[in-house]
């Protein structure tokens, strides 16, 4: 009786959440595996869409059109996370080595993550257009202004199988605030004493960042790679508004989903789609979660 | 983890006791509507009442216009009625086509919702998701009234079931006569051999971009132009129907053609919408431009004059042949106010409903007995026209193929875009075709 009244109390207070966790993330993640294995058939020709079971999984990966996406998917999240984390982390050492105006700085290079990504890929869409020279827009016509005409691309428009790095230039942009944001806080919390101490020493500044401040951030970095990382593989808005419902060339896995289940009707389609993209976010975020967890018990 | 509140409790499960009872709402709905399937209904005078809310994607420019000339209209002639506007904006369509997918899954039609006549509204019909509207077609004059060819398209299994409100036709080339003049062209081209004659001329005289195009869907737009040109109208049509198969040697040439119409035009990307490539012959930066009759609201917006700062003339090949698309609008099952739907459709179709809409969006009536002298002098020639022409089912809008299979070919052609490989192009269509074929 007593053991009931120490548990009881809190279980009951946590069961609402449990159970709407349960039923709108669990159940849902279920119920989409459960459709991703269905058999389907077309409503007017009666032709099998989806042959059912796993031969589903097979007939999607096995499309020349999915692994171009996922290939797309590849070129962008490493350019982006790349990009993002150089990008952050020179924003956050200049910061952080006592710029003038650092209150003006820290915003500007915020402020774009405050712009919602289909606003920021209107613009975008405008400033990579692929047009050159005479009816140059955007970021072309720039270059020709500054007599920069070598620069000209036509961005992700272009037949390259890595054209899908331009569309990392706008999410490059719109982030970096926030990773720099991030190492900010993790020089910030770094005491002044372990520089002053490495200076007595002798160390040069390259060897103080090297030896003495970076390692300390490995753990800011390795949580902004996972949130970078899950937030490229479900990127959607930005590039739907960039490229359009039905372009190839900026073809990833999310706006094929979009264009399975609303312009062709295929929910089983979208789901298996959906399914994979989900095991290719749990294998990145799982590992990283169970460790967090672990040292976090072990403190 | 933070640890929830006692307030948080409660908001939680009050949320979750209005869900239930939302949902069960729905179940009600849906299941006491459909017996409200008979269209017969007769008209009250003023209206039955009610809100009727009315689905589009007419959200800015002419589009935009007609659809509040039709809600004045509608208010005037239904005042116990209540029009509410659901309009989605965006994407051509796209947007808001998404919207109503989920919307009509859910059991949440709207009272009425626009779509293409033709092969896109076969989706809803499979699906169940409309009801025929034969007893308005009829009420408002059927065949006397409506072209048979386009009630024909609107026919499915016996049934009809939506209410055509306008027409476009999708194979006009839009001509800057002063750009034209410096490669000294006048006449409009014959054959799509002289019009890519025409375009190496203008390239020689100095136009960089003889064509304009815009993103995806405008450029499978000239792409059906062009197979109407190279196929001719019935093996076109036989397109469709599985007569006319999608490797055959004419669709490789119309494939070729395409590919060297797109040596002369604008770099564009996918996600181009079509006025900035009208703009491009407005403003005289380019000669032709390949759109629907929608962009002569384009030019009369910019102020130009109709014969002197722009010509037009069909796509060369097609004439005589009227590439059509129409809107139209539906009865959805388990719509809430079915009566006031059947107000709305009658105002659609009705003369007057039809020029109001028309002379404000600036496409033509589906029916045939508003008078033309009414109109400017571009929908009085596509007016004309859509009497005599021979009719055709555009692939870009829908009226030829189902959102599946254009979705499909957009794929292919954006692909192709990319990579200009015209065999490969030929092979995608062909697959689309085996994939979503009858």
């Amino acid at each position: 009786m007593r053991k009931a009244k120490t548990w009881l109390p809190g279980f009951l207070l946590v069961l609402p959440s449990m159970i709407l966790v349960g039923l709108f993330v669990y159940w849902l993640i279920a119920k989409n595996v459960f459709t991703s294995l269905q058999r389907s058939t077309n409503f007017v020709t009666d032709k099998v869409v989806n042959p059912g079971g796993y031969h589903n999984y097979t007939q999607l990966l096995g499309s020349g059109d999915y692994q171009h996406a996922l290939m797309n998917l590849l070129v962008l999240t490493v350019v982006f996370m790349v990009g993002t984390m150089v990008m952050g982390l020179l924003w956050a050492v200049l910061l952080e080595k006592g710029v003038g105006a650092e209150g003006v700085f820290r915003s500007v290079y915020l402020f774009p993550m405050a712009v919602s990504f289909i606003a920021a890929g209107v613009v975008w869409r405008w400033l990579l257009s692929p047009a050159q020279g005479d009816g140059a827009i955007g970021l072309n016509q720039l270059f020709i202004k500054l007599h920069l005409d070598g620069l000209q691309s036509s961005w992700w428009s272009s037949p390259s199988r890595f054209s899908m790095a331009a569309m990392a230039i706008p999410a490059i942009w719109q982030l970096s605030g926030y990773v720099m944001a991030l190492f900010l806080a993790g020089f910030r919390g770094i005491s002044e004493d372990q520089r002053e101490a490495a200076r007595i020493d002798g160390a040069s500044e390259w060897k103080i960042y090297r030896h003495v401040l970076f390692p300390q951030l490995s753990p800011i970095a390795l949580s902004a790679l996972i949130i970078l990382g899950h937030m490229s593989m479900k990127m959607f808005d930005l590039i739907y508004v960039i490229a359009g419902p039905n372009s190839y060339k900026a073809a990833v896995p999310t706006t094929m989903m979009w264009t399975q289940l609303f312009a062709q009707s295929n929910p089983q389609a979208a789901a298996v789609n959906a399914t994979i993209l989900l095991i290719i976010v749990a294998v990145v975020v799982v590992p990283y979660l169970v460790t967090t967890s672990r040292s976090e018990r072990s403190r | 983890m933070r640890k929830p509140t006692l307030l948080s409790v409660v908001a939680a499960t009050t949320a979750a006791l209005t869900l239930a009872a939302c949902s069960t709402g729905t179940a009600t709905t849906g299941s006491s509507s459909s017996s409200s399937s008979s269209s017969s209904s007769s008209a009250k005078p003023g209206g039955a009442g009610g809100d009727v809310g009315v689905f589009t994607w007419w959200a800015a420019g002419s589009e935009k216009k007609g659809l509040d000339a039709l809600e004045a209209l509608f208010k005037q002639k239904y005042p116990n009625d209540h029009f509410v506007n659901l309009a989605v904006a965006g994407g051509a369509g796209s947007n808001a086509k998404a919207k109503l997918a989920s919307d009509l899954a859910n059991n949440q039609p709207p009272d009425s919702f626009q779509g293409h006549a033709g092969a896109e509204l076969t989706d809803y019909i499979a699906k169940g998701q409309i009801e025929p509207v034969n007893g308005i077609v009829d009420e408002l004059g059927g065949e006397s009234v409506f072209p048979k060819d386009l009630l024909g398209r609107l026919t499915v299994k016996g049934n009809i079931y939506s209410v055509p409100s306008n027409i476009h036709r999708a194979n006009v080339v839009w001509v800057n006569p002063a750009v034209t003049k410096k490669a000294g062209i006048t006449a409009a081209p014959k054959d799509m051999a002289s019009w890519i004659e025409d375009m190496k001329k203008l390239k020689n005289a100095g136009v960089n971009t003889p064509l304009t195009i815009g993103g995806t869907w405008t450029q499978v737009q000239l792409l059906e132009t062009v197979l109407i040109s190279d196929l001719g109208p019935e093996k076109y049509a036989g397109l469709f129907d599985g007569s006319t198969a999608w490797d055959s040697a004419e669709v490789k040439k119309a494939a070729a053609d395409f590919k060297t119409l797109l040596t002369f035009t604008n770099t564009a990307s996918d996600g181009d919408d079509w006025p900035a490539a009208t703009d491009m012959v407005i403003d005289g930066k380019a000669a032709y431009n390949v759109m629907g009759d929608w962009a002569v609201a384009e030019f009369a917006d910019k102020g130009k004059k109709d014969g002197t700062d722009y010509t037009y003339f069909p796509v060369p090949g097609t004439d005589g042949v009227f590439d059509f698309l129409a809107d139209s609008f539906t009865l959805p099952k388990g719509a809430k106010n079915p009566e006031g739907t059947k107000d709305w459709l009658r105002l659609i179709g009705s003369p007057e409903g039809q020029k109001a809409f028309n002379l404000a969006k600036g496409s033509i009536p589906a029916r045939t007995d508003v008078p033309a002298s009414d109109f400017p002098p571009y929908q009085q020639s596509a007016m004309a026209s859509f009497k005599k022409d021979k009719i055709v089912s555009s692939i870009a809008h829908g009226a030829a193929v189902n959102l599946a299979w254009l979705s499909d070919i957009s794929t292919a052609v954006s692909k192709f875009y990319a990579s200009k490989d015209d065999a490969t192009l030929v092979k995608d269509l062909a697959a689309a075709a085996k994939k979503n074929q009858a």
